[in-house]
């Protein structure tokens, strides 16, 4: 492991940094794109870690099973001062590593397969079709993230579950309490409130078995000696909870940003909505919302194209960065409805922005889908959508990794 | 020109679903999630997105040989 000695370190690039566009990565982190695949970052804590920005490392290292995702080791890097709190430590689906992982990733996988998440699709397509009626109604201006953004995947992820949409308010909110904390405290004091509040669910849920959703399911095949005990299901439900909505809410709403900053590939997508799906895994790829595809530590000595990442040593993937190699990616900063146009119909997949390996994201599925239908909902239910106030004055977030915008004033 | 055939380890498979998405004539899912081959030899205007769907599947669970495998 590394020694966490600052005056070794200090001459590093100092991770993360903020972006100076909302779709394209920081600055300083494309300066290091064009260095070569590997970096040596300074952490908050005065350590340094590998920033991988290379496509093809990313893989292969995403993929290694000596690469462990296990957030509670000593040596794993906490990229944030947040992701010091207790509460993140042992964070099921992203933080475990086999076989407890594989045991969680199967208890989970026919609720989110791409069958069950296509099956779903009518109904989130009348939740945004009456969203967008409602902002037709009121008029404008709206901030698109709390009258569409949000709403969308919330109630979609409450609805899978299983967890009431009355408390989306309290749910949205220690979330964003949660992943948005300067520091470990607010981060901690954050996740125990969603951690009570899921705990009451799901002794209800054990009150009163047959209930609809994901945890009703799980609760009842709760097996304090077995696969799952209700401490694991607890960090699922949080784990999912969390994921199941931010992200992708904050990826509709840049995603509206970028679609509007680019009427030509706006006007293309109009033009054939065959083109959908690739202009959602372009804009994926682009945004890279959580700007980060995996945080790992090493547990061997592993020797990757010349440099040689030992035991102990943290390691970081920037999604924006591996995502914009000029190696798979031609004209890599530019949006491209069509990229896939021409070459393989998958090649616009190929961006990291679900991560790579056994950890890739369960809910790509359903995101994919749910962005498939806040885009082509919203632009033709409203038309002559614009933004409400210029691009530069947008309440961006800042100070992480995940990429968002506080609001979203938008007119038409 | 060879007959190229492939197979899926359910044991591997994370059901990201990546290979019924790019080639949904060759792979599936079963009502568990787990990946399912319906068409193990290739037919020659396929093998590229299959090629594809092998290289995207991101636990590697997908194999393409020259000859029918026993999983």
């Amino acid at each position: 492991m590394n020694a966490p000695t600052t005056t070794a370190n200090e001459d590093l690039f100092a991770y993360p940094q903020d972006r100076a566009c909302p779709w394209q990565p920081s600055p300083g982190y494309q300066d290091l794109g064009r260095q070569g695949p590997l970096h040596r970052v300074r952490l908050w804590d005065g350590r340094w870690i590998w920033m991988v920005t290379g496509h093809s490392q990313a893989r292969r290292l995403l993929a290694d099973p000596r690469m462990s995702a296990d957030r509670s080791r000593d040596d794993f890097p906490a990229v944030l001062p947040r992701l010091d709190a207790p509460i993140f430590k042992p964070i099921a689906i992203i933080g475990f590593d086999p076989p407890v992982h594989d045991v969680h990733r199967r208890l989970l996988a026919p609720d989110f397969s791409l069958k069950q998440v296509r099956a779903m699709r009518p109904h989130v397509e009348d939740l945004a079709r009456r969203l967008v009626a409602d902002m037709l109604r009121a008029g404008p201006p709206v901030d698109l993230v709390e009258a569409y953004a949000l709403p969308i995947p919330s109630m979609v992820i409450s609805e899978l579950l299983g967890v009431p949409y009355d408390d989306h308010e309290f749910f949205e909110a220690k979330t964003v309490g949660l992943l948005q904390a300067k520091s470990a405290e607010d981060a901690e004091r954050a996740g125990r409130e969603l951690w009570d509040y899921l705990d009451g669910l799901i002794t209800r849920k054990e009150r009163e078995p047959g209930g609809a959703g994901v945890l009703s399911r799980l609760a009842g095949e709760v097996d304090e000696d077995g696969d799952l005990t209700r401490e694991d299901l607890l960090r699922i439900a949080l784990a999912l909870l969390i994921g199941g909505h931010d992200t992708t809410s904050q990826m509709i709403a840049l995603g509206v940003v970028t679609l509007l900053e680019h009427p030509e590939q706006l006007a293309a997508l109009r033009a054939d909505p065959g083109v959908l799906p690739a202009a959602v895994d372009e804009l994926l790829r682009l945004v890279s919302i959580t700007d980060v595809s995996g945080v790992r530590v090493a547990t061997e000595d592993i020797e990757i194209d010349g440099e040689v990442i030992r035991a102990g040593d943290g390691v970081l993937v920037s999604s924006s960065m591996t995502n914009r190699d000029p190696a798979v990616f031609p004209r890599p900063y530019e949006f491209d409805v069509h990229r896939t146009r021409g070459g393989n119909a998958a090649s616009g997949r190929q961006h990291l922005t679900f991560g790579f390996g056994i950890h890739q994201c369960l809910g790509q599925n359903l995101a994919r889908m749910e962005l498939e239908v806040a885009f082509s909902v919203l632009f033709e239910g409203i038309p002559d959508l614009r933004l409400g106030v210029p691009l530069e004055a947008l309440p961006t977030r800042s100070g992480g990794t995940m990429q968002g915008v506080h609001t979203l004033p938008i007119e038409w | 020109m060879t007959a190229v055939w492939v197979s899926a380890d359910q044991e591997r498979c994370i059901s990201g679903g990546r290979c019924m998405a790019a080639t949904s004539e060759v792979f599936d899912q079963n009502e568990d999630g787990l990946v399912v081959v319906l068409t193990p030899q290739v037919a020659p205007e396929l093998e590229d997105r299959v090629r594809k769907a092998a290289y995207l599947c991101p636990s590697r669970a997908i194999r393409i040989g020259d000859g029918p495998s026993e999983g």
